[in-house]
């Protein structure tokens, strides 16, 4: 009946096809990327991109940093073979424990345990294996693009789209023999996209008591 | 109602705490127990009342009157779990028994009389199938259910069984005093107002009683007038939902044994959910041809579906293992019985379902099946005062621990935290201008400034700034837990800040601010 009723009138028509359209194209940029803290907004302006892959050398704390708003927003996290990272840390970013996901030795199965991981968790954080060849690596992105799940590398990936550096760091607090770390200030290098043409730099200072 | 009708017979089993504790710590009867609640003594075997020990005596003056004394906690899980047993081998013989608290039970006395040919033969007959299971049992028969229990309290080893005759009861109460309604707000008052007997009380007008007393003024006016009558639910047997797959001949591949409990985890959640309940823990218990046993117990974040039992099964043979690890020996009997469950109403979806959460859960059962059990963690913070020890990771599934997080932990380290904690430290030397050991000295200073840093045999770099030595000790009275450290920290040349840990004249790394 609906149909009948959608053929006689053309309007509904237009609206109709023109929802097709939509779902089929590829979506805006504000709903194509995870939400990050108003502090990391220096370094990626428009959030963490979906269905892709980050490298981030140098840091885990930016990672930490990167995940934290998506997942107090509700968004199911992923930690894949990264044994030492520091739930402390994790936890004064804002990132919900309880919403965590932790395999800390997946063996030698890396490859199939970060795929069913991508399936539901929308933001992974993983150590790259050893050797990533890489048919792998493109498996796996169109793989991450499907679920639209992002992945942040720690250490190099072989077709990250996108890059974060650390140059430098530098902190404050600590002197020679006394005081303790407090204020940090980092220098990075970022290339988002992979036609993104020269990094660009950018500063960021990561307070001692972060409030999200 | 004829009084006939309202016969009340009460079981009694004298210093049950005592048996119930003796039974579930397989004690022997020779030496004297005592059940200590709250720092006084809650009840003890008869040897030691003979040595003068009493209820509500302070545990020390118990033991000084009774030098060979055994001092056990008191449980009323473990009265209320042992009692269970002697329930069911007494409803073998009659049936309607209520419980009155571990110990003591009543139940009506006109059916096992009409039945049994008398109450005294009723009676007899339990008291010998108790006897048979060496449970020494004291009955009395009355009108009313506190007459029946003062008249099995009345009874001794040689004489069991009391008996008040019909329409006696409450005179046989009436000359008692007034302390055995046993109620601490109660006795007093009465006692002040001069009714020394429950015959005094019972005497009152039972409208000026309530008027006065309330509802517990009520119900105490009822057992002294002898008109108290069993309420209350009939103990129902419990229903054993658990079931047993037995193998013929054993079984020794995962994948045959899990097909082979298919059947019967069905039928066990079948059978749950015609009672309206759901299974949230289960008990799996395996055993081999060998006659190795092994048994856990595993719980749910929602609740078991029979794939998921038929999972647990599967995850519990294969052990850490993972993959298709093979068996030490061929299974021949999986018993899988629900530990918790809960009325299936709370379990309900909502009508749009929990969707994601849903998916998340059914993704990660996969990838435990295929990684093995505990591979999968959910994370969680813990207390302590080393920083690896802070973190608590929890099978997928499993239930949290409780965190000893809130409390006070001396020798934590300022914020922020370290983005990198090792779980286990990573072997360092740190050296002072001129290449000489640093240590920390009884007087907690170092014996030179640390100037060279080298994590793992790595070349060394020269530190920029660092600031301790912070103490950190932990349980300095126990020689194997205790644990005496200092800590640093420090940054190196590259700008890379670290948490540095001198413990027994080794440096480490702790953690990392990366």
């Amino acid at each position: 009946m609906s149909s009948v009723a959608a053929f006689e009138s053309p309007a509904s028509v237009r609206q109709a096809l023109q929802a097709r359209i939509s779902s089929m194209q590829s979506t805006r940029l504000d709903e194509d990327a995870f939400p990050v803290l108003p502090m990391m907004r220096a370094v990626l302006g428009r959030g963490l991109r979906r269905g892709t892959v980050y490298s981030i050398t140098g840091s885990t704390s930016l990672a930490l940093a990167l995940v934290a708003a998506a997942s107090q927003s509700g968004e199911w996290c992923g930690v894949l073979d990264v044994p030492d990272l520091g739930l402390e840390a994790a936890a004064g970013w804002g990132i919900d424990l309880d919403r965590l996901v932790w395999v800390a030795d997946p063996g030698d199965r890396w490859m199939s345990t970060v795929g069913s991981m991508a399936d539901v968790l929308g933001l992974l954080i993983v150590r790259a294996p050893a050797r990533v060849t890489s048919a792998e690596a493109s498996r796996l992105l169109a793989r991450l693009r499907q679920t639209r799940s992002t992945m942040l590398v720690l250490g190099e990936w072989p077709q990250s789209e996108s890059q974060i550096r650390v140059v430098s760091s530098s902190w404050t607090g600590l002197g020679a023999g006394h005081g303790h770390l407090a204020d940090r200030h980092l220098e990075l290098e970022v290339r988002q996209g992979q036609n993104a043409g020269a990094p660009r730099r950018s500063r960021l200072r990561v307070p001692a008591a972060i409030s999200p | 109602m004829t009084s006939s009708d309202a016969r009340v017979l009460v079981v009694w089993l004298p210093d049950w705490p005592v048996i119930a504790a003796r039974r579930s710590l397989e004690l022997t009867s020779d030496q004297p127990l005592a059940l200590i609640h709250k720092g006084v003594v809650f009840a003890c075997s008869s040897d030691a009342r003979t040595s003068g020990v009493q209820r509500g005596l302070a545990v020390r003056e118990a033991q000084l009157r009774c030098p060979q004394l055994l001092v056990v906690a008191y449980d009323p899980q473990v009265d209320a779990r042992a009692f269970e047993p002697v329930v069911a081998s007494l409803e073998d013989l009659v049936p309607g028994v209520r419980i009155l608290r571990p110990g003591l039970c009543a139940i009506r006395a006109r059916g096992p009389a009409r039945f049994y040919g008398g109450e005294e033969r009723a009676a007899s007959t339990i008291l010998e199938a108790l006897a048979r299971a060496d449970i020494p049992a004291r009955l009395g028969i009355a009108d009313s259910v506190f007459g029946a229990e003062r008249a099995a309290l009345k009874t001794n080893d040689v004489t069991p069984l009391s008996i008040v005759d019909v329409g006696t009861t409450r005179q046989f109460l009436s000359a008692q005093p007034i302390s055995t309604l046993d109620d601490t707000a109660l006795v007093p008052v009465l006692r002040r107002l001069g009714l020394h007997r429950l015959g005094d009380f019972a005497a009152l007008d039972r409208t000026a009683v309530g008027a006065r007393f309330g509802e517990a003024g009520l119900r105490a006016h009822a057992r002294a007038s002898a008109t108290d009558r069993l309420s209350g639910a009939e103990h129902t047997p419990e229903v054993d939902f658990g079931v047993d797959v037995i193998f013929e001949p054993a079984l020794d591949r995962v994948d045959q044994i899990a097909f082979g409990v298919r059947t019967a985890s069905e039928s066990m959640v079948d059978r749950l959910a015609e009672n309206g309940l759901v299974c949230t823990a289960l008990r799996i218990t395996v055993t081999s041809e060998s006659g190795e046993r092994r048994e856990r117990s595993w719980s749910h974040p929602h609740h078991f579906s029979a794939a998921d039992v038929v999972d647990r099964v599967r995850w519990q043979l294969q052990g850490s293992g993972g993959g298709n690890a093979g068996l030490t020996s061929p299974i021949e009997r999986v018993e899988m019985s629900p530990a918790r469950v809960d009325a299936s109403a709370n379990h309900e979806s909502g009508l749009w379902g929990t969707s994601l959460d849903e998916r998340v859960h059914h993704a990660l059962a996969r990838l435990h099946s295929i990684l093995g059990h505990g591979a999968v963690a959910t994370p969680s913070l813990g207390g302590g005062r080393f920083l690896n020890e802070r973190q608590v990771l929890v099978a997928w599934g499993d239930e949290t621990p409780t965190s000893k997080r809130a409390l006070p932990w001396p020798g934590s380290i300022p914020p922020p935290a370290p983005a990198t904690v090792f779980a286990h430290p990573r072997p360092a030397d740190v050296r002072g201008p001129s290449g000489e050991p640093v240590e920390v000295d009884a007087r907690g200073m170092t014996t030179a400034t640390p100037a060279w840093l080298a994590l793992d045999r790595s070349p060394a770099l020269k530190v920029s700034s660092w600031a301790g030595p912070w103490p950190v000790t932990q349980r300095w009275w126990d020689a194997d837990a205790h644990r005496s450290a200092q800590r640093f920290q420090m940054i190196d040349s590259e700008g890379m800040a670290w948490l540095m840990i001198l413990e027994d004249h080794e440096w480490a790394a702790e953690a990392r601010y990366d």
